[in-house]
């Protein structure tokens, strides 16, 4: 489908999307219950900088950051490999080939359509953690605003696209989603997510730099907690963006040849 | 419109036999056996045709269907529907044709079917007016009425066949692949299903292959059938012409005022089944008149009809003949 034509289409699915997510809201809810462990790390890490500050990080800090985590973590995640896993082993996803969009894309506005969901929980904890921390604790520049705004769109299709590559790896192999357990156990080590990758030793800091772990989540949160002035900021998205593009032009390659060894499954 | 030329579509199957020892083994090394699908067919359908795809289970007959709908890459062979390849899945492609599975569906399981219907609409791009248009009247024909409000988990199994129905030709495809449409469902359902289908074709002048193992939707719907079995076409033509040559003897019907004896009826054909009152023969076509002349003059006869063995018959007759004219053979 043109991309005109996909535009023209994205008003209706994000519109039914939501309405999916409304019927699922109870499961939302439970899931959010299984992301709140950088609130668990917030009280651990907040324990510890009783004593005296780490790194950079006093109790205020930790909390700016953690509290941040969690948000971006709300508006970032992606479900689309184990959705993808399940359709392709099922047959189900001849449904989705046979309309005319892209599955990618419609897979992209069910994603999409359940922010607002997400932000239900994610703008009053944003409210709170603004109101303990005290506005100083974030940027001041409008253009390091703007470059947490390019961190999170980036942080987002790293892991939508991270999501379609293994969710696309089902074509090939039986079942895909340990892949994707491998890729959380990795990610929640390096990605910030349960300890901020400023306080990691130089080597593993490095290797966090690296890996596209970090431009998932911790980039986002390290802007917003003022890790960066303007042009640090700009500088680090832009290497981001290049992990955006790797993971892209992953995406569409397993996409591509996994459809011409779709078998689907089922009458 | 349709044209299929020595299609082939092999699958490679991942063999092993039950037991730890065998899972064991398969770690390190998997044995695979290729698995001809579709072997080789040829046929062609001209717009507006309503063509009957039989087969018994396993025959290639769904692949090929999943084939003409882009789905599934050909092994070898040409595939063109009008003017299109369909493993190009083109977009105009893709709005020309649909694909209803009769254990498959689109519909979205906790909203109701009218949102399914939306989200077509914007998908395919139908127009506001044309879309209410084409939902009226397939609301009409199908009598959708307030099903179309109700969760699609709350509806029954035939319920959400009409809708996916409606789902499936919101936009006014001209092309219909229906692979079991009707499986699953009651007699009523079946005949609403198959009015629905044949008011579809009428109404849009719409090309349909029919995949059933149904035969009343056969014989209600295709005047042409294809039978394929093991992958490959063993009869292409008409289904009364199929009828003849498989099974060129008709049923005579016999209904009697009284119970008659066995003795009585025996010399006028093979019997079929018989109970105290009635009998039904099996009798040479070229034979029916005089049998039925006969048998009136003969035998108290209330009532007496002829028909066509039933098609269900005829298949499996049809089938276990190829079998025993080409016997398994590995790919």
């Amino acid at each position: 489908m043109s991309l005109r034509n996909t535009l023209r289409a994205y008003p209706v699915m994000l519109k039914v999307g939501f309405s999916e997510a409304i019927a699922y809201r109870a499961e939302f809810f439970v899931w959010v219950l299984t992301t709140t462990m950088p609130l668990i790390m917030l009280a651990l890490w907040s324990a510890v900088a009783s004593e005296a500050p780490v790194g950079r990080f006093g109790q205020t800090q930790f909390t700016a950051y953690f509290l941040a985590s969690f948000i971006v973590r709300q508006m970032t995640s992606s479900w689309s490999a184990w959705q993808m896993n399940y359709e392709v082993r099922h047959g189900i996803m001849s449904m989705r080939l046979l309309k005319p969009i892209h599955p990618l894309w419609s897979y992209a506005a069910e994603n999409w359509a359940a922010l607002p969901l997400r932000l239900i929980v994610a703008v009053p904890l944003g409210a709170v953690a603004l109101a303990i921390v005290g506005p100083g604790q974030l940027p001041s520049d409008p253009l390091t605003w703007l470059a947490w705004v390019a961190s999170m769109a980036g942080a987002w299709l790293i892991t939508f696209l991270v999501n379609v590559s293994v969710g696309s790896l089902s074509f090939h192999i039986e079942s895909s989603v340990k892949v994707m357990d491998v890729w959380f156990a990795v990610f929640f080590v390096l990605s910030g997510y349960l300890v901020p990758i400023e306080l990691f030793p130089g080597p593993l800091r490095t290797l966090a730099d690296w890996l596209p772990f970090r431009y998932q989540l911790g980039l986002p949160v390290e802007i917003l907690t003022r890790a960066y002035d303007a042009s640090g900021a700009w500088w680090m998205v832009a290497r981001q963006w290049a992990f955006v593009a790797v993971t892209w032009a992953a995406a569409a390659i397993i996409w591509r040849t996994g459809v011409r060894r779709f078998e689907a499954y089922g009458g | 419109m349709i044209s299929v030329r020595e299609l082939h579509k092999h699958y490679r199957v991942h063999q092993r036999a039950p037991g730890l020892w065998p899972a064991f083994q398969s770690i390190f090394r998997r044995a695979y056996e290729e698995v001809r699908a579709v072997d080789g067919i040829s046929f062609e359908v001209k717009p507006g045709e309503r063509v009957g795809f039989l087969g018994p289970n396993g025959a290639g007959k769904t692949t090929t269907l999943k084939v003409l709908s882009g789905l599934l890459h050909p092994t070898a062979g040409e595939v063109r529907v009008g003017a299109f390849t369909p493993t190009q899945r083109q977009d105009s492609f893709l709005k020309t044709i649909t694909l209803v599975m009769g254990q498959k569906q689109q519909l979205i399981w906790d909203l109701p079917p009218s949102e399914t219907f939306e989200l077509n609409r914007g998908i395919y791009g139908i127009p506001r007016p044309q879309f209410n248009e084409t939902l009226a009247e397939l609301s009409r024909w199908l009598e959708l009425g307030t099903l179309v409000s109700k969760p699609t988990r709350q509806l029954s199994l035939g319920e959400r066949m009409k809708c996916e129905l409606a789902a499936a030709l919101i936009h006014r495809p001209s092309v219909l692949f229906l692979d079991e449409p009707t499986i699953g469902l009651d007699v009523s359902m079946q005949a609403t299903i198959r009015a629905f289908i044949r008011q579809y074709n009428e109404r849009y002048g719409a090309t349909l292959i029919l995949t059933s193992h149904y035969m009343d939707d056969v014989a209600a719907l295709c005047p042409r059938v294809v039978v394929i079995d093991r992958g490959k076409l063993s009869y292409d033509g008409g289904l009364e012409e199929l009828v003849r040559h498989v099974r060129p003897e008709k049923r005579v019907v016999l209904q009697f005022e009284r119970a008659v004896s066995e003795q009585s009826w025996e010399q006028y054909g093979k019997l079929v089944s018989a109970e105290s009152r009635s009998v039904v023969l099996q009798v040479r076509n070229d034979q029916v008149s005089a049998v039925v002349t006969r048998a009136l003059g003969n035998l108290p006869v209330k009532d007496l009809t002829i028909e066509n063995a039933p098609l269900e018959e005829v298949m499996s007759e049809l089938f276990s003949r190829s079998r025993a004219a080409a016997p398994e053979t590995p790919a």
